[in-house]
């Protein structure tokens, strides 16, 4: 079984941002740029993930999706603000691979039903947002977020599992964008109680994080984020390459995040066979696309 | 040759899964493709693509509601490049198991089985298998024993990885059509098939990066040699 290294896009209009618990959002560029370079790192699928679509109930992902879907060859999964099944064909359409769906999948449970016979299982992924109450309970959140539900976030996980979810992503809002390392309790509890893949999604500072959260939290797949943005950004010059409205003050500044210790894609898969773990380094390097 | 407005390769849409990503990947290799479901587009079509993700039964009568069975069976029969990618493999196959037992398209004798939550180290794995997997050589003798020259597998090293996602997976009952074989635990599945001019895979070519895309060139090639005509 190969782990999977999925970097994560979370795009606010035409800017890739980065944010603490999903909030205080930093531009960082353009997320074709990034998506191409992860591509040819070794990526081994790639997530977009519009963070306030949500919000607004708009969805400005698409052109995005189209342009990038042409010039990168490997699975895309789309997320944020997919709420009904024509929402989700017009992602596939442009071009997605897989969508992510949250929000809209708790206020309507059937959704995952309807979507995955629609579509097929593997088209659906759930994505779990959870945050750890002062009992030691996990209550799902919606809306990046922002919105409680009530829901508890293990018996929701055998229920998504349930309804047909082809694989569940399930972030730690208290852990996201901190670099404090993934929830390894949280991740595995909710990967040994359901038989489908689980991609374990916010925290990771460091390489060893990531191998933590494989050894430890027995996630089948790993999402990243700042770990690989701060060093592109450390590497490429995007000061030039926003548009629209954000926060750009980190960008001119270039400076990471005291608390990530920033990796190429290629030294953390390096990292995690040298420690066991089985993943995909490319064997060819063809030289066209 | 073929008029530059008219499509090479028609996609067969039958409602069921991602046709977008198979049409870019064709695309990017120079192939102008339409996704259709149009029993005029296929039959002019040079080469004709069944990819598709989700139930087998679903699928089959999909097909069946919109009269595409004998079309198919009869590009199998052609002269022109057949290709089955995932769903669309197991769906060349005489049957499936898959929440009871349904006909397929019968043109490869053999059956689709359900992954049994395959063992490692004791350890279950997880279905589906979603991930990046290696694709192998023929081991055992038959019509591609231990090599992939002039095939659509051609140029790619043995063992490269491609993206898998499947809970079932096909059991040709003649070995010889088997292309490429997979393990995914303890089980060691075809990967791929290529039967006179048909090839199938269970991988997505078309989300498998550059060596991928490899495949959708040498596919290509195979389309411009049938395009001319044979001196036999």
């Amino acid at each position: 079984m190969n782990t999977r290294i999925i970097p994560r896009l979370d795009i606010k209009g035409p800017n890739l941002v980065k944010g603490i618990h999903l909030e205080g959002l930093r531009v960082l560029g353009k997320p074709e740029h990034f998506a191409r370079y992860y591509y040819q790192q070794g990526a081994d699928e790639l997530i977009y993930m519009d963070v306030v679509a949500s919000l607004y109930g708009r969805n400005s992902l698409l052109e995005i999706v189209e342009r990038t879907s042409r010039e990168i060859f490997i699975p895309l999964t789309v997320g944020g603000g997919l709420r009904t099944l024509d929402d989700i064909r017009n992602a596939l359409r442009a071009g997605a691979d897989k969508v992510s769906l949250n929000t809209a999948a708790i206020h309507n449970p059937n959704l995952i039903k309807a979507a995955s016979q629609r579509f097929g299982s593997s088209t659906i992924l759930v994505s779990i947002e959870a945050i750890k109450k002062p009992d030691g309970c996990y209550e799902a959140y919606t809306d990046n977020g922002r919105e409680s539900t009530g829901v508890e976030v293990f018996e929701w996980a055998i229920k998504v599992a349930e309804l047909g979810a082809g694989e569940i992503m399930v972030t730690s809002i208290d852990r996201e964008g901190t670099g404090k390392g993934f929830d390894l309790k949280l991740t595995r509890r909710i990967a040994e109680s359901v038989p489908i893949p689980v991609i374990a999604c916010g925290g990771a500072g460091k390489i060893s994080d990531v191998y933590d959260v494989i050894s430890q939290g027995k996630a089948d797949a790993v999402s990243i984020a700042s770990i690989l943005h701060y060093n592109f950004v450390k590497h490429h010059d995007t000061s030039d390459d926003f548009s629209g409205e954000g926060n750009i003050e980190y960008l001119r500044g270039r400076r990471g995040l005291s608390t990530i210790q920033d990796a190429p894609l290629p030294e953390i898969k390096n990292y995690l066979t040298q420690h066991g773990v089985q993943c995909r380094h490319p064997i060819t390097r063809a030289a066209h696309v | 040759m073929s008029d530059l407005q008219q499509p090479t390769v028609a996609i067969v849409d039958y409602g069921m899964g991602n046709l977008f990503s198979v049409k870019h990947a064709c695309e990017a290799v120079g192939l102008p493709a339409v996704i259709t479901s149009s029993k005029r587009e296929i039959l002019a079509a040079e080469a004709v693509i069944l990819p598709g993700v989700g139930a087998f039964g679903d699928a089959m009568d999909a097909l069946r509601r919109l009269d595409l069975v004998t079309v198919l069976q009869d590009i199998a029969v052609s002269e022109k490049l057949f290709v089955g990618i995932c769903l669309g493999m197991q769906l060349l196959m005489s049957e499936s198991r898959e929440f009871g037992v349904h006909k397929g398209l019968g043109i490869i004798e053999g059956a689709v089985l359900p992954f049994d939550s395959p063992l490692r180290e004791n350890r279950k794995l997880k279905v589906p298998q979603v991930t990046w997997n290696r694709i192998y050589k023929v081991k055992t003798e038959g019509l591609h024993h231990g090599s992939w020259v002039h095939t659509p597998l051609e140029g790619l090293p043995d063992g490269e990885f491609m993206y898998f996602v499947h809970s079932y997976y096909a059991v040709p009952l003649d070995d010889s059509v088997l292309l490429s074989t997979t393990r995914y635990g303890h089980i060691e599945f075809a990967s791929s098939l290529r039967y006179r001019n048909i090839f199938a895979c269970q991988f997505h070519p078309e989300r498998s990066g550059p060596q991928g895309l490899q495949i959708y060139r040498n596919l290509v090639s195979f389309i411009q040699d049938r395009s001319v005509p044979k001196e036999e």
